[in-house]
């Protein structure tokens, strides 16, 4: 029972589209920060102190060389400034879009000491992409060929990270995805409005520019090809297949109709031509406290849910999104409650409500205090964390994840990983870019002995 | 508040912030907006001969350097005196000073240099009941080519010959304006002095080139591809005119000479500071042309509640106050030792002051683990570089060690006053 789409509206009940007049639609899923204009940029670069052995540049993943890009900025050279960043991080359009970087560069920026204000890196690293690539410029030239195969397996932050500095330091490189479109996380598990106008898809043509990537969409392993086959077939390999499964809740009724993963609800979302025609409940609820709940959460409410509920089992301190993002789902009118760990999802079929216990920090852990509530859900988002699934028999695991050394060294001779599906990293996106590029190196000196 | 009445040479303002010759006082309609603004003085834009008007260029008259967020540090113009004609000026002269009887207003002149030309002038602005004339012997660009302007302020002995024309033929106070763009400032305000000047003002502007434009190669502001020197003014210029102001003022020749100060005055700060030095008011131009006239109000204010906090009840009590303090490099005292102190509180970690002192000084801070800055006194030669590049006010300053303290750069104790003249490596010293 959908309603038909002149009646809806916030208050229909169920799981419907069209909750929204038309027009809002566009101005909800438009970029969420505007990019900096050139005064804007010069205005912003101007603060930049300049600081020698810039916190910036250490509490950067990537290293980037923060004061010299900001420089070439404010001295008229964005194409200079550009350069500065991509070569150290390829994928530097999109960290500046989604990076939570009020907790890496800007938190170390000396004015954010000084004045609570810190230097906009994030915006001035935007403004310095977007200047090359709406130019079309690609700043790296591809040396001689080595004549070495690379496998690289996934298509997201660390495998294109990673295949473009191979591809640059002259190998052949081949990209495994197992989706139908290259970007990964960039791609389908972004809230649309970090990065609209197709920028991941556009960025990965940017990137492609280089020259010696073949990439092969459709393609999973363990389904398509094995890791031997890989191995068999290509110098070295590179396994980026980030985390593919989702955490259960384990919770009674969480097979009810409408209660399904926050992931799928995102790239569906992302993926939307029409977002009105994308059915959402009246009242969500998103069971989680990470990025992936925030994005779930905001966007349900910018489709048009009336009342969205993240309900996460610890403090909100604990929470892994940024105190950014938990402010940006607050200020779109998001509720936040903590200490609430999922008992059941009750409904007929479907869900109706979903019953939560009170929880409290002891020293034996977090342990639920008896009493219970319960909230009013006809959908409920699953985003309590991502797990490996897939990955290949004969690779040493840690923790879960695919046991590497510093440069991404993988128990198995000639396969490397790096990116969310290896062990340690922040699950960023900047961090899988600078294992991607780390990797690749160890990958080229390996190749060249 | 401070009662800021000035007197300069018998010429009476609320205040000491006059107008400078230039284009905000060209005409009557910006005068009237200055004295409603609260401006004390102006100086009418310079006049020239009764004939036709001189003409301006119809490009860009002005070129500038910026600070960071486009802070206008230093402006450049290549605008001649007034291009409009001489009785239209003086009508209006008449007719502002009629109004504004509590206010400056000063005319300022140049004609081709020969007496009947300064004759004829002085004779035509009589009427306009106008409290001076200043003689523009600064202009260095187009005029200086006619023989007027700087040509004029460059030669001593042409300024004294004008100067005194001018005594001659009228009983108007008279200033002399001077050009910076000379070896010796003193020698201009000598000449002035002699010929009977009541008063020099200075710097007119300096010959300047702003910039270069990169794809035309030319210089700016850019005439139809061509550029020429203009003159430079704004805050850029002040620690030059504050220099030429000072060494007037403590000159023997020239001592006690009434100084008008210009160059870069932007805040009641640096009017006060030029006071100090000497002169008995100052002339603002480029800070009214970057910021409008309303400026005056915090000049105003700023100078009141500073002359209020040091017990100032007149503009006379601050005027030379600092003239005693300014010296030859060689009575500075070679016993006076400071070392830099780093206020950790204070520091916000940007490691300027490390990479100055590292790279371009004396190896004197130390960088340690979290980023906390430290002076090494026994390298520390004081040089205050580190304060000079610190972007946080007071967080690096200079601390004196007290007489008897040892040294530990030298080794030596902190002893009393001793210079150059009296140093033992001072060849000179060492003969006698």
């Amino acid at each position: 029972m959908g309603g038909s789409a002149l009646s809806n509206s916030q208050l229909t009940p169920g799981v419907v589209p069209h909750r929204l007049p038309a027009a809002a639609y566009h101005d909800n899923f438009t970029d969420v920060a505007a990019p900096l204009d050139r005064h804007e940029a010069h205005v912003a670069a101007d603060r930049c102190y300049f600081c020698h052995d810039a916190p910036c540049i250490t509490a950067c993943p990537t290293s980037i060389d923060i004061p010299l890009f900001i420089r070439q900025i404010a001295t008229g050279t964005p194409d200079a400034a550009a350069k500065t960043i991509l070569s150290q991080n390829i994928l530097g359009g999109m960290c500046a879009r989604v990076c939570p970087t009020e907790q890496l560069c800007e938190e170390a920026c000396v004015r954010e000491a000084a004045e609570g204000k810190p230097v906009e890196i994030g915006r001035l690293q935007r403004f310095a992409t977007d200047v090359v690539m709406a130019k079309g410029l690609h700043p790296f030239v591809r040396a001689d060929g080595t004549g070495k195969h690379v496998a690289v397996v996934g298509a997201g932050p660390a495998g294109l990270s990673a295949a473009h500095r191979l591809a640059m330091l002259g190998h052949e490189v081949t990209i495994y995805d197992a989706r139908p479109k290259p970007g990964g996380l960039n791609e389908f598990g972004i809230a649309t409005y970090k990065a609209p106008d197709d920028f991941a898809q556009r960025e990965v043509d940017w990137l492609l520019k280089i020259g010696g990537i073949a990439i092969r969409n459709g393609m999973a392993l363990g389904r398509d090809m094995t890791l031997d086959d890989l191995r068999a077939t290509h110098d070295a390999v590179f396994l980026a297949i980030g985390l593919a499964g989702v955490n259960a809740l384990r919770a009674v009724g969480e097979d009810m109709g409408h209660v399904r993963d926050a992931v799928d609800f995102i790239a569906e979302l992302r993926q939307a031509g029409d977002k009105s025609a994308l059915p959402v409940g009246r009242d969500v609820v998103v069971i989680g406290g990470g990025m992936t709940a925030v994005d779930a959460a905001v966007q349900s409410k910018l489709l048009g849910a009336e009342n969205v509920t993240i309900v996460y089992r610890r403090s909100q301190d604990r929470m892994s999104a940024s105190g950014h993002e938990q402010e940006h789902a607050t200020s779109v009118g998001v509720r936040i409650i903590c200490h609430a760990a999922p008992l059941a999802v009750h409904g007929n079929g479907t869900v109706r409500e979903v019953e939560f216990a009170y929880t409290e920090e002891t020293p034996q852990g977090l342990v639920q205090t008896g009493e219970t509530f319960r909230l009013k859900a006809d959908q409920v988002f699953k985003a309590i964390g991502q797990t490996l699934a897939g990955a290949p028999d004969g690779l040493a695991l840690t923790g879960g994840k695919i046991a590497v050394d510093a440069t991404g060294r993988t128990s198995l001779p000639g396969v490397w990983a790096g990116g969310d599906c290896a062990a340690g990293g922040a699950d960023l996106t900047v961090t899988a870019v600078a294992e991607g590029r780390d990797a690749a190196m160890d990958m080229h000196e390996s190749l060249q002995g | 508040m401070a009662d800021l009445t000035t007197t300069f040479i018998g010429i009476t303002s609320p205040n000491p912030f006059w107008l400078a010759s230039a284009p905000p006082t060209d005409k009557e309609y910006n005068v009237r907006r200055a004295f409603e603004a609260g401006w004390g003085g102006v100086v009418w834009k310079t006049l020239g001969s009764e004939g036709p008007p001189v003409v301006n260029v119809n490009g860009p008259r002005y070129g500038a350097i910026w600070g960071a967020d486009r802070r206008l540090l230093g402006l450049n113009n290549i605008e001649l005196i007034t291009d409009r004609p001489l009785e239209v000026n003086l009508r209006e002269i008449k007719a502002v000073k009629r109004d504004w009887k509590d206010r400056a207003l000063i005319i300022s002149l140049m004609v081709p240099c020969d007496e009947d030309s300064w004759k004829d002038i002085l004779a035509r602005i009589e009427d306009t009941e106008a409290d001076g004339v200043e003689l523009n012997f600064g202009c260095p660009h187009g005029m200086a080519e006619r023989g007027m302007g700087s040509a004029v302020g460059q030669v001593p002995e042409y300024i004294e010959m004008v100067t005194r024309w001018v005594k001659k033929h009228s009983r108007m106070p008279c200033i002399v304006k001077l050009t910076p763009n000379i070896s010796d400032i003193r020698k201009p305000a000598e000449a002035a002095k002699r010929g009977g000047a009541d008063a020099v003002s200075l710097i007119n502007t300096i010959n300047s080139i702003t910039s270069v434009n990169l794809d035309d190669f030319s210089p700016e502001p850019m005439i139809d591809g061509k550029g020429t020197h203009g003159g430079y003014c704004g805050p850029a210029v002040k620690p030059i005119a504050l220099n030429m102001v000072a060494e007037i003022a403590r000159s023997p020749e020239t001592y006690g000479l009434p100084i008008s100060g210009i160059g870069g005055v932007t805040t009641w700060r640096d009017a006060a500071e030029f006071m100090t030095l000497g002169a008995g008011n100052v002339q603002v131009c480029t800070a009214a042309m970057t910021y409008g006239f309303k400026i005056v109000q915090e000049m105003i204010s700023g100078l009141s509640d500073y002359m209020d906090r040091k017990g100032m009840t007149s503009t006379v009590e601050l005027v030379g106050r600092a003239v005693p303090n300014v010296t030859d490099w060689q009575f500075l005292n070679l016993n006076y030792v400071t070392k830099a102190r780093i206020d950790p509180d204070a520091c916000i970690k940007c490691g300027r002051c490390f990479a100055a002192c590292e790279d371009t000084s004396h190896q004197a801070i130390a960088m340690k683990p979290g980023r906390v800055f430290e002076v090494m006194d026994d390298e520390c030669v004081a040089c205050n570089l580190c304060v000079n590049v610190c972007p946080v006010e007071n967080c690096i300053t200079m601390v004196e060690l007290p007489k008897g303290a040892v040294d530990p750069r030298t080794g030596a104790k902190v002893t009393d006053y001793a210079n150059w003249t009296q140093h033992p490596n001072n060849p000179s010293v060492a003969a006698e």
